[in-house]
């Protein structure tokens, strides 16, 4: 099984997210620089990483969106390959379009960064499959662009075809709908504001997000 | 050749840069202003003969994000 993790600028949770990739997987993700214009043929798994990539100039994902690796990340997610996008992640797929939508800046203004309740909405993804639906979980966030906004229709479209993956079960920054994560129409691109790869072993003091990535290699292995 | 391209949140999307403006003017003592919205000017020093076709591209590729916001092109001989 081979994972990737693409690492933009500014990118500071790549090393979070690879360490991640690699307890669940059990091999190190190849690390992949932003102007690289390919990624292996054979990727199972991409994690586009949480951060301020290029100090989220113009917007926040806006200009790793049109960076030379996402083409190749856009053309592996059609191929199938998981793509995982975490907090800045979230906000460059839905910036290169892989997902709808757009996240604002949070509506209180502030930066927020704790602990959030979220509640498991689709417990049917590759993503989600080790959780329960309803079953609500934790995991931390940091973030000041984390509103999600799309038009009513959009929003619908997404609640109809189960692609609210996760949702904030208190308020958090405004979120249409309390959504904290969502898929794409085929169900192998999540793009999410929380972060699950900062709880996963007990010494982060808490492993909600242990279940993710296990949920992921075991959607990939049967797959295989 | 200049353009000045001006990128501003769509109605309806909420800006609370804008209302932290608000708040601010209101703190002054400016009691007269009912909203704020808050936008960017991004200034293009173009090649002579770039054309609308392009700069309108630039917008939609890049410059604004449709999906949130609006953009208006002025050229500026």
């Amino acid at each position: 099984m081979k994972s990737a993790v693409i690492v933009f600028p500014g990118s500071n949770c790549d090393r979070d997210l690879a360490v991640a990739f690699e307890a669940a997987t059990g091999a190190k993700p190849v690390m992949v620089w932003h102007r690289d214009t390919e990624l292996p043929d054979d990727i199972d798994l991409i994690g586009v990483p949480g951060g301020f990539s290029y100090g989220d100039y113009l917007r926040s994902g806006a200009m790793a969106a049109r960076s030379p690796v996402m083409q190749a990340v856009a053309q592996a997610a059609d191929r199938g390959a998981f793509v995982l996008g975490i907090c800045n992640g979230f906000q460059v797929l839905t910036e290169s379009g892989l997902l709808p939508g757009a996240l604002l800046r949070n509506a209180g203004g502030h930066f927020v960064c704790r602990d959030v309740a979220l509640t498991v909405e689709n417990a049917q993804s590759a993503f989600t499959s080790r959780y329960d639906a309803g079953e609500r979980i934790s995991y931390p966030v940091a973030h000041h662009d984390g509103n999600y906004f799309a038009d009513d229709a959009t929003l619908d479209r997404l609640e109809g075809e189960g692609r609210v993956a996760l949702r904030y079960a208190e308020s958090v920054n405004g979120s249409a709908r309390n959504i904290a994560g969502i898929l794409n129409d085929k169900g192998n691109v999540l793009g999410m504001m929380p972060h699950p790869e900062r709880v996963i072993e007990p010494a982060h003091g808490a492993t909600d997000g242990k279940r993710l990535f296990e949920g992921l290699v075991e959607g990939l292995m049967a797959r295989a | 050749m200049k353009a000045r391209i001006f990128v501003t949140l769509k109605g309806g999307v909420l800006d609370p840069q804008g209302r932290a403006i608000h708040h601010a003017l209101e703190g002054l003592g400016f009691d007269g202003v009912n909203d704020v919205r808050a936008g960017k000017l991004i200034e293009l020093d173009l090649a002579d003969g770039t054309s609308d076709e392009d700069i309108d591209a630039m917008c939609r590729k890049l410059l604004a994000n449709t999906v949130i916001e609006n953009y208006r092109i002025e050229k500026v001989a």
